[in-house]
């Protein structure tokens, strides 16, 4: 996995609340059985005109010129700002693959649906959560000022604002340490394989049913 | 915090299978069973096999195609070579390589007990009660209506619960939905949950584990409880819970997968402590009047843009706040719809019966009772059923009811998710509105630019026959 620490670049604002995974990816392309490829149909349906499938070549469909992340000034962007809620619906992790293919390394919002919130940790995609107010200024200044960039630094925990203010934020510790070192969970649960056989000789006795064999 | 003499069913459920905590909180919990279909497994059995890795516990996992397969008789009589879509194809014969090569149980695309995972988990009693459940579906929660920890998760973890037996959670706080009183006549588990989600909105739940308490659930069926559950994350909570009682009990006596002989006994007796104590804490708690829940009907983009179908579509005066009222507004362009437009003025193109929210047997009688002897209305183009699995199917055929879907003019067809989601062949065209009775009406889920509302079984049926939304109750 990618590790985090610092990661400063344009920001990019995604004024809806509730933004679902089936629009982040739409589950047509959820068809793939790998992991990238993703990139050039995040938020597919708001970004062309027309319909898109899998395996397709994208620079040739039509551009929906009004959806923000198609203008100019946001080519490039690596810090998304977005509403309450984002990630709702369903489990998909393609959404995280799509949003860090892209080019995104960090999502501010002032909530995140749980699924999401956690599959991003897994690929190296900071989701910062902020309260309302000041994501509103974040949203108002990005706006407002074209080339706007921010500094997310998970060393830190803050959000740097281009006049060097910051926004402090939380993480959980085990989360942080996994970003901050590109950690595969895989291998450090591995570490404690004692404890689960321990666990798993304890429940035999107790809930025996469970170990049935499915043959 | 419940104190360490009463707890939760959450607490129950999550102190039987608590394998370690780390300092900072967080949890490995053992995982009892997981459900694997072909979207979301390809990319974990990768991983597994790049790091070179074994499944744990084999037996722990099972595995069906459900997403991608052709609901179409024809397309399904030749199996996984049948199904014309290439990348469809392909992801099924996938699962269906993987299960192979790792040695896990599958239900393939021949077998009769093949269906959508939320449906054949129980089907088969392969969920059981106070199971830790994991499937990388976000409707994994549907399994929490016989006292499971169930829930959904992505990719990624899908692959640690292969290679570890374990997933890192942290826990929830509790969160207590009664429903007291009696549901009227023609007011369905569907209408419940429904309307619970458009009062404590898309995030009411968000970062709660919900148990679901009340006469309202004690009166419900199980297959009930499962829609409703199954609507967990809709309200923005990862799981949700109904405690045990007889009902649960008697559903899994015969399951092909259920405890026998001796270990039935065992198994009983420790179901039947799962329930909360009584005096246990939840950190938050919400009321309703079962007696005051109407019929509802979807109108926005949103499982919480939801209405009694006798009612109006809300003004956007009504909207609480300035995000609201621009959701709203979007809703509204995108649905074609409105404001303050009564909801039986909302004309049908399509109607899908089916999905893990409600594809079971109890559904498709609840949709039979209201077609038998009516047909479906000339402006409908296509009214679909979509059994949740084999099982389901051959049993409604024995009780006769794919006979008067038929006789109506519905499409009588294979079991899959299907129009859920449509990641097959059926899906619905720009513009067209869609009586439904699946979960998520968000933008294009039921095909780019289609307009879904979501419904009961029984409202789904009756919308068919009139063209438009009708109170089912009046019918
Ligand atoms: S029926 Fe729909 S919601 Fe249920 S598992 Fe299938 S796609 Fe997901």
């Amino acid at each position: 996995m990618q590790a985090f620490t610092v990661v400063t670049g344009l920001a990019a604002p995604l004024d809806r609340a509730n933004v679902d995974t089936d629009q982040i990816i739409p589950k047509q392309f959820l068809k793939s059985i790998k992991r990238t490829g993703f990139g050039v149909n995040l938020f597919d349906e708001w970004r062309y005109h027309d319909e898109g499938y899998p395996g397709q070549d994208c620079s040739k469909r039509p551009v929906n010129q009004d959806f923000v992340l198609n203008q100019p000034r946001y080519q490039g962007a690596k810090v998304l700002l977005a509403r309450q809620n984002f990630g709702c619906g369903s489990s998909r992790e393609h959404a995280p693959w799509a949003l860090d293919e892209y080019g995104f390394r960090a999502v501010i919002a002032s909530s995140f649906a749980d699924i999401f919130f956690n599959n991003c940790f897994k690929n190296g995609l900071l989701p910062v959560i902020l309260p309302e107010e000041q994501v509103d200024i974040l949203f108002q200044e990005c706006v407002a000022t074209e080339g706007y960039q921010l500094t997310v630094d998970l060393e830190k925990l803050q959000v740097i604002r281009p006049n060097g203010e910051a926004f402090g934020f939380s993480v959980d510790n085990f989360r942080r340490h996994c970003l901050l070192n590109g950690l595969d969970d895989i291998g450090l649960t591995l570490q404690v394989a004692e404890d689960i056989r321990a666990f798993e000789a304890k429940a035999l006795q107790s809930r025996p049913w469970v170990f049935n064999s499915l043959r | 915090m419940s104190t360490m003499s009463t707890k939760t069913l959450y607490d129950k459920l999550w102190d039987d299978h608590l394998v370690t905590q780390r300092d900072d909180g967080s949890c490995l919990i053992y995982i009892d069973r997981q459900l694997l279909h072909e979207v979301t497994s390809p990319q974990a059995f990768e991983g597994l096999k790049l790091a070179g890795r074994q499944p744990w516990r084999l037996d722990a996992n099972i595995a069906t195609p459900d997403h991608n397969v052709p609901t179409d008789t024809e397309e399904r009589t030749h199996g996984i070579a049948g199904i014309k879509d290439e990348t469809s194809r392909i992801q099924v014969q996938t699962l269906d390589d993987n299960c192979k090569e790792f040695g896990v149980v599958e239900f393939d695309i021949f077998d009769e007990r093949q269906g959508i995972v939320h449906v054949v988990g129980p089907e088969q009693g392969l969920t059981l009660p106070g199971m830790t459940v994991v499937c990388g579906d976000s409707h994994t929660a549907t399994h929490g209506a016989f006292a499971c920890l169930a829930h959904g998760i992505g990719t990624s973890e899908v692959e640690h619960v292969l290679a570890t037996q374990c997933l890192v959670q942290k826990k929830s706080k509790n969160m207590l939905i009664r429903v007291n009183g009696q549901l009227g006549d023609g007011v369905t588990a569907k209408d419940v949950v429904l309307a619970i989600i458009g009062q404590i909105g898309t995030a009411g739940g968000t970062g709660y584990a919900i148990e679901f308490g009340g006469q309202v659930f004690r009166d419900m069926s199980m297959e009930g409880r499962m829609t409703v559950c199954n609507m967990a994350i809709e309200a923005g909570a990862r799981v949700g819970m109904v405690a045990v009682d007889e009902k649960t009990i008697e559903y899994f006596r015969g399951k092909p997968f259920a405890p026998k002989a001796d270990q039935w006994d065992a198994a009983v007796a420790y179901w039947q402590t799962l329930v909360s104590d009584e005096g246990a804490h939840f950190d938050a708690v919400i009321d309703m009047d079962g007696a005051a829940i109407e019929p509802q009907v979807s109108w926005g983009t949103s499982p919480e843009m939801v209405v009694p179908v006798t009612a109006t579509l809300p003004a956007l005066a009504d909207a609480a706040d300035a995000v609201q009222r621009n959701s709203w507004e979007r809703a509204y362009q995108y649905m074609g719809l409105t404001p303050e437009a009564p909801v039986t003025a909302i004309k049908l193109d399509r109607v899908f019966i089916g999905s893990c929210t409600n594809s079971r047997i109890e559904d498709l009688r609840a949709a039979a009772a209201v077609i038998k002897g009516r047909s479906v209305a000339a402006s409908v183009k296509q009214a679909m059923v979509v059994p949740g699995s084999g099982l389901v199917k051959k049993q409604a055929e024995a009780e006769g009811l794919d006979k008067i879907f038929v006789a109506a003019g519905f499409q009588w067809r294979e079991p899959g998710c299907s129009m859920c989601l449509a990641m097959n062949a059926d899906k619905l065209m720009s513009g067209e509105h869609c009586a439904s009775t699946s979960n998520r009406n968000f933008e294009g889920r039921q095909g780019n630019g289609g307009r879904t509302h979501l419904v009961s079984p029984a409202m789904a049926a009756a919308a068919a026959i009139a063209g438009h939304f009708v109170d089912v109750r009046h019918f």
